[in-house]
């Protein structure tokens, strides 16, 4: 019995070649002299060593712990001592090294105090997810996204399928065949606790055809439950996330999206074990199991591998016939990357690697004209356009390539596989997306320097114009009291006639104190009034000659700043020098008013007396 | 230990470009035995002299263009180019004729717009049809008359001799106009019935040309089989010119029935072999499929309503001028998204 199933667009059928490993059970690798842990092997922040070189560390032991939230810590794979904390080369498509704790095991297997939970029900979701974080484990299926996050999705994103991978669709990789196979039980295990912190109506467990004693193997441990073993048929890349998901339910993962936006999450099979293990056994993920094959290995097979271990190890361990290797690749010959030396350890990530001969995998011929056949496009799973977006990326036409979704690209390879010109097209893609990338980070930056320069900008213009309004302010007010002054002349004048001009000046004067005496006195509220303008006169001389010698006192200032900015050739001369003669005029006007004031002051002294 | 460094993916399929164009001359042998057959040596003869000229001018033109010489004739298109126009070209068309076909094809529509895979127009059609308007004399009165190989056909040593001897005309009792001519000439005058009397229509269909269609619906039905075309095209140009008749052509005492739009011409030959040249033709699904209804329809108008007899060559280069169109209309809808993205790019969708 097989639930209802559905097909996606393309898909290839490459050589399988999973018969090279399958033949033995899964064995166990044997412990290297040095295990080398990449302090990052998930996706997230990179943990931090809290270990010190020297230390004695137990099999299980934290050697590193991660502080935010996506990252998970590392493990010691087996009792040992730290002998170094320094770059090493890392497994990584551009050959680079990274940090990595160097373990020499001591061959005790010493494991640190376990705790194993025999029923997990005693525990509560958040105490498993805490778990599950804290004991290392990240999707072993190739991204190492952190499982603990993985399982927790958002709120309102309720999953109602989850689904374990078992697909296996690229060729040569048997590792989570061979797991299925003879860990069915603990995949039951890790699945059943999946489900319990999901609680998700449908549990599916997708197989393809081609793996007959796995199927049989799951059908037996779950017999009984409610997971479903959905055999499916074999069709490359049917173990692409999007493509398993629209195999089993008939549902797209919307572009851009996560599948847990319709429902569906998906876990990988040695996820499930790793799970299952940190609860029932208290293990933390120190090893996985590991295809080692190709040509160019005489014993090739699966191996349960300790994490750290180098893959040279591993490839002697197989047989490796060194002259007859002409290429590794980490992973499967569809997605797979090839490395530049064995040198580079198993991580949590590592499912299979091929040790082919130029004959197995041959180097490709030459690239010819695309001419434009269109089995690309009857190959591609995510129905995209291959030629178009490869004509559109190798000519840097970007906004076209991604008007045709090459974002929606999985790099599945099945368009490179099936191109009858031998073009290199998946790489191609990389090559646009990375320089799309680039581009926009350029064109980030670039908005940010073009905001932050037009901020500038406005704020100067700002100034300038507040200046120029305050300078038009005083301007009016220079105006309007000139006016005003002359207005009031005049009517004095007409008042008492020309004759009478000293008078008149003195009117004049009284005048404008008595004005100032207003706007004192109402600025000052109720302050003592009344005063006699005797009385008014004197204080007012004062002030005018207090006036004169502050503004004697400033015109000083200026005029040896203005001295100084000119011995230093300062470019605020010109703006100096205007003060200076603004200070001298008022200089100038305040002498006069003074000198007006004493004369009127002397005048009506006479006139009184 | 030298490790080679290589992007994914490591493997690939044994299909090259050379294959496939290999396939495809192999698939045209039953249509080929079957015009040997029916219609003497002269398309044999024909496919033969056009391939090597074809090769050859090709491998000239390489040279010119400084481009590697071998490794573009092994990818077998400009013998595919070739063996197309000696299967389209009139079976006693004079050897010069060919010639300006093949040289047309190769250095005017093929190399001169940048060699395998840049010709926005189908070459072997771009030759033919050149020859077809310059030369309408010499394409039109050089159909062998039908008769069995071993039956009255003229000898191998005649018909060298008749198309080595460079006149326009054959001899005219070795030809006779095509059925698709004798139909469209003579049904203005006569009822079917009459029409049908003549020779060139035999028992069947079209004397001859019933077995040479055939012939390529076989090979073409393999090229399917392959996977090396899809249905697409062949189906929706076979569809576009029934879907014409029967609607505009039902009576056959005003035009040529169904039976002889697809069994009488070069129907067969087009749909599967000619129209569904990748280089030239509309990329997606749906977008094959309205270039090869385009096709149909084409060939039916100008059959019909035209002045020429046949129409593929015209019918395949009117939609090779509407490809860039078709493909920029008919993008499929990607995974994951709602509707597919038509059009170009405009920059408020980034």
């Amino acid at each position: 019995m097989n639930s209802q199933l559905w097909d996606f667009s393309g898909g290839i059928h490459p050589a399988e070649n999973k018969v090279l490993s399958t033949r033995r059970p899964i064995e166990s690798s044997t412990l290297p002299e040095r295990l080398i842990l990449p302090l990052q092997q998930h996706i997230g922040a990179p943990a931090e060593p809290c270990v010190a070189v020297g230390d004695r560390v137990l099999k299980g032991q934290t050697i590193a712990t991660v502080s935010g939230t996506l990252g998970v810590p590392v493990h010691a794979p087996t009792s040992g001592t730290i002998e170094a904390v320094s770059m090493h080369p890392v497994p990584h498509p551009s050959g680079m090294s990274d940090q990595c704790i160097i373990l020499i095991p001591d061959g005790k297997e010493e494991w640190i105090q376990r705790t194993p939970v025999e029923d997990f029900h005693t525990l509560d979701r958040e105490t498993v997810l805490q778990r599950i974080r804290d004991y290392g484990i990240a999707g072993l299926g190739g991204a190492g996204f952190p499982t603990n996050i993985k399982l927790r999705p958002p709120k309102d994103r309720k999953v109602s399928t989850l689904i374990l991978n078992g697909a296996e669709c690229e060729p040569y990789i048997t590792a989570d065949d061979m797991t299925m196979r003879e860990r069915s039980d603990e995949i039951a295990s890790g699945l059943r606790l999946m489900a319990w912190i999901l609680r998700p109506e449908r549990c599916v467990i997708a197989v393809e055809d081609n793996k007959p004693e796995a199927i049989t193997a799951l059908r037996k441990a779950t017999s009984g439950t409610q997971t479903e073993v959905v055999v499916i048929p074999t069709k490359y890349p049917s173990g692409g996330e999007k493509q398993l998901i629209q195999i089993l339910t008939g549902m797209e993962v919307p572009s851009g999206g996560i599948p847990a936006d319709i429902g569906v999450m998906c876990q990988n099979i040695g996820t499930a074990i790793a799970v299952s293990r940190a609860i029932h056994r208290g293990e933390p993920l120190i090893s996985r199991v590991t295809t080692i094959t190709g040509q160019a290995v005489s014993e090739p097979g699966t191996f349960d591998v300790l994490l750290g271990t180098p893959i040279s190890h591993l490839l002697k361990q197989a047989g490796l016939n060194e002259q007859a290797v002409d290429r590794l690749i980490l992973g499967g010959p569809m997605m797979g990357y090839t490395l530049e030396t064995p040198d580079v350890p198993v991580v949590k990530t590592t499912n299979c690697v091929i040790a082919s001969t130029a004959q197995e995998l041959p180097a490709p011929p030459p690239e010819q004209p695309c001419i434009r056949c269109g089995m690309c496009a009857e190959a591609c799973p995510m129905e995209l356009l291959p030629q178009q977006l490869f004509w559109y990326s190798k000519a840097g036409e970007y906004e076209k390539a991604e008007h045709l979704n090459l974002f929606d690209c999985i790099e599945c390879g099945a368009c490179s596989y099936v191109c009858p010109s031998s073009i290199p097209l998946v790489q191609y893609y990389r090559a646009a997306k990375g320089e799309i990338r680039v581009q926009q980070a350029e064109h980030l930056k670039a908005d940010r320097a073009r905001e932050r320069f037009e901020a500038r900008q406005a704020r100067l213009e700002r100034e300038q114009q507040e200046k120029e309004q305050r300078r038009k302010d005083r301007a009016k007010a220079a105006a309007e009291a000139q006016a005003r002054k002359q207005a009031e002349a005049e009517k004095a004048e007409s008042e008492d006639g020309p004759t009478n001009d000293r008078a008149a000046k003195a009117a004049l004067v009284q005048e404008a104190l008595a004005r100032k005496k207003a706007k004192t006195e109402s600025a000052g509220s109720a302050g003592p009034a009344k005063e006699t303008p005797a009385e008014q006169e004197k204080p007012d001389l004062e002030a005018l000659e207090k006036q004169l010698s502050q503004a004697t006192a400033k015109l000083n200032t200026m005029q040896s700043m203005l001295n100084d900015a000119k011995a230093e050739n300062a470019d605020n001369v010109e703006k100096l020098e205007r003060a200076v003669a603004k200070n001298h005029d008022r200089v100038k006007r305040a002498e006069t008013a003074l000198a007006d004031a004493r004369s009127v002051l002397a005048d009506t002294q006479t006139t009184d007396s | 230990m030298a490790l080679a460094q290589q992007s994914s993916p490591h493997a690939r399929r044994a299909r090259s470009t050379s294959n496939v164009m290999l396939w495809v001359i192999l698939a045209s042998l039953p249509g080929l035995l079957a015009q040997t057959i029916f219609f003497g040596w002269g398309n044999l003869i024909n496919v033969i002299w056009c391939v090597v000229l074809a090769v050859g001018t090709e491998a000239a033109m390489l040279k010119l263009r400084k481009r590697p010489v071998m490794f573009f004739i092994r990818d077998n298109t400009a013998a595919v180019t070739g063996l197309l126009l000696g299967l389209s070209l009139p079976p006693l068309a004079p050897f010069w004729v060919s010639a300006i076909a093949v040289i047309a094809a190769i250095v005017l529509a093929k190399q001169l717009y940048g060699g395998l895979g840049s010709n926005p127009f189908n070459p072997a059609m771009v030759g033919y049809a050149l020859v077809l308007i310059s030369f309408p004399v010499a394409m039109t009165t050089n159909w062998a008359e039908p008769a069995i190989l071993w039956q009255g056909a003229p000898s191998l040593a005649d018909t060298l001799a008749t198309m080595a001897s460079g006149k326009q005309s054959a001899v005219d009792a070795f030809t006779m106009a095509t059925p698709l001519d004798q139909y469209k000439h003579s049904i203005s005058s006569k009822t079917a019935a009459e029409v049908l009397t003549h020779p060139t229509f035999g028992d069947g269909v079209a004397r001859g040309w019933e077995w040479v269609n055939a012939g390529f619906l076989a090979g073409g039905l393999l090229l399917l089989a392959m996977r090396i075309i899809t249905w697409h095209i062949p189906v929706s140009f076979l569809a576009g010119l029934a879907i014409m008749s029967l609607a505009f052509g039902s009576n056959p005492d005003l035009y040529a029935p169904l039976s002889m739009h697809l069994l009488a011409g070069g129907t067969m030959l087009g749909a599967f072999f000619i129209a569904t040249d990748p280089v030239s033709a509309a990329t997606s699904h749906q977008g094959k499929l309205i270039y090869g209804a385009g096709i149909g329809v084409l060939i039916y108008l100008i059959r019909t309503w035209g002045s020429y007899p046949d129409a593929v060559a015209f019918g395949v280069l009117l939609m090779n001028f509407a490809v860039p169109f078709i493909d920029h209309y008919t993008p499929p809808r990607t995974y994951g998204h709602h509707k597919a993205r038509r059009g170009i790019p405009t920059k408020s969708q980034g």
